[in-house]
């Protein structure tokens, strides 16, 4: 399913977007809910900004040792009977899942909530080789329901209503008495509950994704509010952890002192509902546990992000708060972006991730209004990130042959001062004859994005600088 | 702070109200003289942020360099939109890091640099203006003087002097408006349905007038209010401050002088 990249396609998915009423009704839900949960919840810490600077400190320290963390995590998850395996791209990881599942002969696989799982297309790798992967997450869970991607990284389901999860319900659960009730949330949770139940108890192997690899003690950290992630890693015989590389911390103290600003700049929450820490596989006098713990640790193109521009976004801890402030994210939602990061975030790791030739319009999509910044918990600048791909797109020539065109011709004005003035003055008295009768045009020649649903105002006569001049003149 | 009067001030008009609503460097060239400051305007075109933010860094770096040079004379560069002051100040110095010459060159331009309500509050510690207007505003944060400047309380300040005027905060005042340089003509569905946003959380405020500090946001929000139809008046924040709210709002035809019919 990852493979399915439609962000060069971003125009005309932002199109149908604007026009799915269920979409913007339930897009409404992120632009009123999680900013007012999220201001609320950090106004109230009064060391929250000095705790996110100290969340930058901790994953660029990290990052810049990375190396270090890397064999120390390895050691201490050896030690704990656990196991750690490397893939350099996301091929590697999906067939390292694969040869653990076959090994011990998997029918169906449980899965938490896990953007790396989307990233490498686990469940379709799986599904292709027999093996039936079930999400137990339940936003993963709907949209595996309906074959999609998720529209959101920590709200997956975002995108949809109540209605239409009932449908998929009534659709996907046969057998249950199709008269049931299915009007309130209440409802639909019991069932997507019963139903899950059933799947967590008959799965062979669980995989979990993983908000923190902690170097010193070889654990993994997942942050769920479900409890659906404590199900799948315990149950089954073997808790395979997919992570990417910039997901290690140093300490447990590190990973304690980030997940202070992670749910709050989520969803608002103080902490998550669950946060759960796991060390190897299940010792001799554990009550529970899965009898293998595996850790993938995937690289997919990062390393290469660690000694360039785009290094700072390997700080993200996947949070979403980005999104939840962006403008254009609240217009168009999740989908729109094509793959599987959305957002200001997905506007700059998608082109790492997918190629800039594919992924161009994502970092150009943004008004650069600076709102994602300022609420970024670990404090990546993204809209200079997106600025870097838009030179490297330019340097590239990547970028579209009219803006490159209507760049150089206004560059050679603007460049020449006294010419500038010339033109424009000449310009500006063009327009203002041809409109000052109405103040605005409503329809101006290569300017149809702009007058097919908004005025533009008539000058109001001679520049500023001309008038200017003469008037000092005059003085 | 040291006496700020008689200090010469350069007026970076910004390329917008160059071309399209030269009254706005007129009501900025009048707020910094009351203030006491010489005003001076140096031959100009544009910052170069379309370049930088079109990613050609090239044609930036060129205007950067020319901008600095025409206002290297001048005490202060001041402009009345806090969007081209966000690029004197904040992105110039980037656009030239790791570069000996240079970098001193636009750290200095950087620091004399200012969006004009905020250099009137904070650097000429004006406090109040001799200006009026009857009716209600209600603001419009803009993102760069916003977050890149924090531009918030000053124009508040000022406005809150303006004989006659009440000011009434909209929703959202501080979310975009959707405007943001080329990408409202790259992306002019997403642009659109931004501002529509705006503009309908300007009208619900109930205020007559929407006042913001950067022509482009002002042009996209008159823009779309105007098309639909809707009575409220747009205007840029230094016109109200200077009292020159008797001038036609964006996008409003020019005053009836007999002969234009």
């Amino acid at each position: 399913m990852s493979d399915l990249v439609t962000s060069p396609q971003f125009k005309a998915n932002a199109r149908s977007a604007l026009a799915d009423v269920d979409l913007q009704n339930a897009l409404k839900h992120v632009e009123v809910n999680f900013i007012a949960k999220r201001r609320e919840v950090a106004d109230r810490l009064p060391e929250f900004e000095r705790l996110r600077d100290s969340a930058r400190d901790i994953k660029d320290h990290t990052l810049a040792h990375l190396d270090l963390y890397l064999e120390e995590y390895e050691r201490r998850v050896v030690e704990s009977g656990g196991k750690v395996h490397y893939a350099v791209t996301a091929q590697d990881a999906r067939t390292i899942v694969l040869d653990i599942c076959r090994a011990l002969g998997a029918r169906t696989v449980t899965k938490g909530k896990s953007m790396i799982g989307e990233e490498i297309g686990i469940n379709a790798f799986l599904e292709a080789h027999g093996i039936t992967p079930v999400e137990t997450d339940l936003g993963e869970y709907l949209i595996q329901l309906r074959h999609e991607l998720p529209s959101h990284i920590i709200a997956p389901a975002v995108h949809l209503t109540k209605e239409q999860i009932a449908a998929d319900f009534r659709r996907a659960h046969v057998g249950l008495p199709p008269g049931r009730d299915l009007t309130a949330p209440t409802a639909l949770l019991a069932e997507a509950r019963a139903v899950l139940r059933e799947k967590f108890l008959a799965a062979d192997v669980g995989i979990t994704g993983a908000n923190f690899l902690v170097a010193a003690t070889g654990s993994s950290i997942i942050v769920t509010n479900e409890g659906n992630g404590d199900l799948t890693q315990t149950l089954p015989k073997a808790h395979i952890v997919l992570a990417s590389i910039e997901k290690l911390v140093p300490t447990l103290e590190d990973a304690a002192q980030i997940l202070r600003v992670l749910a709050r700049s989520a969803t608002g929450q103080e902490m998550s509902v669950y946060t759960t820490v796991s060390t190897g596989p299940r010792r001799a006098a554990d009550p529970d546990g899965p009898g293998e713990y595996h850790v993938v640790i995937i690289d997919n193109g990062r390393s290469a992000m660690l000694g360039g521009e785009f290094r700072d976004m390997l700080r993200c801890i996947r949070c979403g708060a980005c999104m939840n402030h962006c403008p254009v994210y609240h217009a168009v939602g999740g989908h729109a972006y094509g793959w599987v990061y959305p957002g200001p975030m997905g506007a700059v790791l998608t082109p790492s991730l997918v190629g800039l030739d594919k992924a161009g319009h994502l970092p150009n999509a943004s008004t650069f209004c600076g709102r994602c910044e300022e609420i970024c918990p670990v404090r990546i600048p993204l809209p200079r990130l997106m600025r870097h791909w838009r030179e490297r797109e330019f340097e590239r020539h990547l970028s579209p042959a009219t803006l490159r065109s209507g760049l150089r011709l206004w560059a050679f004005f603007a460049r020449r001062p006294s010419l500038y003035g010339f033109a424009t003055a000449a310009l500006a008295r063009l327009l203002r004859l041809a409109g000052r009768r109405h103040g605005r045009f409503r329809w101006l020649p290569f300017a149809g994005g702009w007058t097919r649903t908004r005025d533009f105002p008539v000058p109001q006569g001679r520049t500023f600088q001309a008038q200017w001049r003469a008037r000092s003149r005059a003085r | 702070m040291p006496d700020q009067r008689g200090k010469r001030v350069g007026l970076f008009v910004t390329c917008l109200v160059d071309l399209i609503r030269p009254s706005v460097g007129f009501a900025a060239a009048k707020l910094l003289e009351d203030a006491g400051c010489i005003v001076e305007v140096p031959r100009q075109s544009c910052c170069g942020q379309p370049a930088f933010n079109s990613g050609d860094r090239a044609t930036a770096r060129a205007l950067a360099e020319q901008v600095i040079v025409a206002f290297e004379s001048c005490d202060y560069v001041v402009a009345p939109s806090g969007s081209c002051a966000g690029q004197l100040k904040v992105h110039y110095p980037e656009l030239f890091a790791g570069d000996p010459n240079w970098l001193p060159r636009a750290a200095a331009f950087a620091a004399k640099s200012f969006e004009l309500v905020s250099f009137l509050v904070d650097v000429l510690r004006v406090s109040r203006v001799d200006a009026q207007l009857e009716g209600t505003v209600t603001y419009h944060d803009s993102c760069s003087g916003l977050r890149e400047l924090d531009v918030r309380v000053q124009p508040r300040r000022l406005l809150g002097t303006v004989r006659g005027l009440t000011l009434k905060e909209m929703n959202d005042a501080e979310v975009c408006c959707g405007f943001g340089g080329t990408f409202c003509v790259k992306y002019p569905e997403v642009s659109t349905a931004i501002v529509a946003k705006k503009a309908a959380n300007a009208v619900a405020s109930g205020a007559d007038i929407l006042v913001a500090g950067d022509l482009g946001c002002l042009m996209n929000m008159a823009g779309k209010l105007t098309r639909d139809g809707e009575k409220i008046e747009v205007r840029h924040v230094a016109e109200v401050l200077a009292g020159m709210s008797d001038l036609p709002p964006i996008g409003a035809p020019e005053r009836d002088r007999g002969g234009d019919q």
